[in-house]
């Protein structure tokens, strides 16, 4: 898994509630048996009108803005636990999505696959909003747990789970982990 | 202060508690299928690791097949290369597969239940977040993503950090036009999709207690749809009687022992919960949903709220969002609006009660002109006690379609989807944008509800019909 310490980039705001999985993948593109190639398909029927012809008014298709940092409304990820969600997030090039909810299987996911998911406030979520078409600017500080509307100065520290953070910083994963106990967990077998 | 049955059985099952993060969880039982497990084969072999525990993973497919001529290669080259992919990957680690064709196939979670391998007690988990079906005999049983899939084929464990505990508590009688679906859709409209985010819930009281096993499973399947990570019911004499003499349950004394286990299996008195829920049986009627997200649903013969009537004022974009892609307006009623697809299935309701409930309404029927109808057993033992109690010539003589199993349009990603711009009422589990196919209006409600709305041709107000 990549690293992450800290990212400062532009924003890609996405204001809609409650985005489930079926929206940031749909089911009929998780065919694949692999994991690459997923961000072509990311929002895919918001991207494009037909099967074919983009949406000039959604925000991946808008030339004057991008970034590394997607931010979207309240209880991102819910439904499906299809992992190709984060593949598709992570492969497109977002490496942090910000959101004042996050659905569990979606924040477990993304943290598996190097995406870090920075849950802030309510007000700080409509700040990132408010901001001027593409102009927004955000820096994440992984070690300090902290982000910064750039723009304003505003700032707000965010939680992560201790033991995520240490895997994130250092690009180690569960399994990783796991694998070293296997003896416990054999252990742990016999005595049930 | 006693325990809950939550903390119990999550507590057995920690293997290890990392300092300052989550759990070593223990997993009993591994479901897994074509969609969420190639990656996680490929990861595997890629790091050199073979499967800890093949014995307790259990595979089938049924996202990606087609449900009519099962007997014919898979027409669709990426459907088939993935249930292939599937066949391949069980053969190569020895995983036990009950592929397209075994008389065993089905959707995942109607298998597991009726081949006796979910159990109490156990913890169980699968690439797919409707394992919460699992919970109905008191199991924790949640879904869980690709790179844990893997872990748990590595380790048989996974990385959890402990959920909040809830209890969703419904006493009273229900009015008998009302099912479980209702229940749920009911539970869910009121805790909203992501009220139980962060908990596992423990539905209680007597609505649960009276339930039939498949009713309990209709309602635990749709826990993730609040956000819980899972749902349980307490085990009980109809837990136990349902499990007895089922292929893989354990038999004879190995039997009366366990049930002498699962007896013990109970939330303690004084136990607390993080939240509590309380609703009135008495409150629940037929619902049916009008938007796109399991909890924008309403009791069948009320209107759609109106913008003032929202319980949160901040919600009106996305409410307003999701009534322009249904093409309804706020505070329009249901009653007589026209729909031509019908789906009668899935992990929520694709089981024998349902198809008996479905058949019961249709009897003797003949569906609308305008309706498409089609009824998808849960699995290939369903489909053959269907046809053995000769349900498949009563929806036959109705004009309905019955399929052979799998997902089907519950999701749209085999060849079974709805057109764009049709309304659907359908007896799945999610009404997302595009979820039965690309531009398709997804209406979740009850077989029954599905049922009437077929012979009608248009949603008709099912307490009239019901008494
Ligand atoms: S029937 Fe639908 S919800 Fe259930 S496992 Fe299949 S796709 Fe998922």
């Amino acid at each position: 898994m990549e690293k992450f310490i800290k990212l400062t980039s532009s924003v890609v705001p996405l204001p809609i509630e409650n985005i489930d999985t079926d929206q940031i993948i749909p089911a009929r593109f998780l065919k694949a048996t692999s994991r690459d190639g997923f961000g072509e398909n990311l929002f895919r029927d918001w991207r494009y009108r037909s099967e074919s012809t983009p949406n000039p008014e959604f925000v991946l298709n808008n030339d004057k803005i991008s970034g590394q940092i997607l931010v979207a409304g309240k209880n991102f990820g819910c439904g499906s636990s299809r992992e190709h969600a984060a593949w598709a997030i992570h492969d497109y090039g977002f490496k942090v999505v910000v959101s004042s909810y996050f659905a569990d299987i979606f924040k477990n996911n993304a943290l598996n696959n190097g995406v870090l998911p920075v849950q802030v406030s309510e007000t700080f979520l409509n700040e990132i909003f408010n901001q001027k078409e593409g102009a927004a600017s955000i820096s994440v500080d992984l070690e300090n747990q902290k982000i910064t509307l750039e723009n304003t100065g505003k700032s707000e520290t965010f939680e992560i789970n201790t033991y995520k953070k240490y895997c994130l910083i250092n690009g180690f994963d569960d399994i990783d982990y796991l694998v070293n106990l296997k003896d416990e967990i054999a252990e742990f077998e016999t005595k049930r | 202060m006693g325990k809950t049955l939550f903390d119990k059985l999550w507590d057995s099952h920690v293997v290890k508690h990392v300092e300052d993060g989550p759990d070593v969880l223990y997993i009993d039982k591994h479901f897994i299928h074509e969609v969420t497990s190639p990656q996680a084969f490929a990861g595997l072999e890629k790091r050199g690791l073979k499967l800890f525990r093949p014995q307790q993973i259990v595979a089938t497919a049924d996202h990606n097949v087609p449900t009519i001529d099962q007997h014919l290669p898979i027409r669709d080259a990426l459907s088939r290369q993935q249930v292939e992919r599937l066949t391949e990957n069980c053969e190569k680690h020895g995983v036990n597969l009950y592929g397209l064709n075994h008389p065993y196939q089905g959707i995942v979670h109607v298998i597991g239940p009726e081949l006796g391998l979910t159990l109490p007690g156990m913890t169980i988990v699968c690439g797919d977040s409707h394992t919460s079906t699992h919970g109905a005999f008191g199991s924790i049983a949640f879904g869980i993503g690709t790179s844990e899939v893997e872990q748990v084929f590595a380790t048989q464990c996974i990385l959890q950090p402990k959920p909040k505990s809830m209890r969703i508590t419904i006493n009273g009688q229900l009015p008998s036009n009302a099912t479980a679906k209702d229940v749920i859709l009911f539970i869910i409209s009121k805790i909203s999709t992501s009220g139980g985010n962060g908990y596992f819930v423990e539905y209680a009281g007597d609505v649960f207690r009276n339930m039939s096993m498949e009713e309990r499973m209709t309602v635990c399947n749709m826990s993730i749809e609040m956000g819980a990570r899972g749902g349980f019911i307490a085990p009980d004499e109809t837990t136990f009687n349902y499990i007895k003499g089922r292929e893989f349950a354990p038999k004879g004394e190995v039997f009366a022992q366990s049930v002498a286990k699962w007896k013990q299996l109970k939330t303690e008195d004084g136990a607390t919960f993080d939240k509590e829920h309380t609703f009135a049986a008495s409150d629940i009627q037929p619902m049916i949903t009008y938007g796109t997200n399991p909890a924008m649903g309403i009791q069948i013969n009320r209107s759609i709220p109106t913008v003032a009537e929202l319980q949160d004022a901040s919600e009106e974009k996305s409410f307003l969002k999701s009534l322009a892609y249904m093409d309804f307006k706020p505070g329009q009623s249901l009653i007589n609006h026209p729909v031509n697809y019908v789906f009668i299935g899935s992990c929520t309701n694709a089981r024998i009660e349902d198809l008996r409930a479905a058949a019961k309404v249709v009897k003797g029927k003949r569906k609308a002109e305008n309706i498409n109808a089609f009824i998808v057993p849960g699995s290939k033992q369903v489909e053959k006690q269907a046809i053995e109690e000769g349900l498949d010539k009563i929806f036959k003589e109705a004009g309905f379609e019955l399929r052979q199993p799998g997902c089907s349009a519950c999701l749209g990603m085999n060849e079974d989807k709805i057109p764009a711009g049709e309304y659907c009422v359908s007896t799945s589990n999610r009404n997302f944008e595009g979820r039965q196919g690309p531009g398709a209006r997804t209406m979740l409600a009850s077989p029954i509800t599905a049922a009437l709305t077929a012979l009608n041709g248009k949603i008709v107000d099912v307490t009239k019909e019901i008494a």
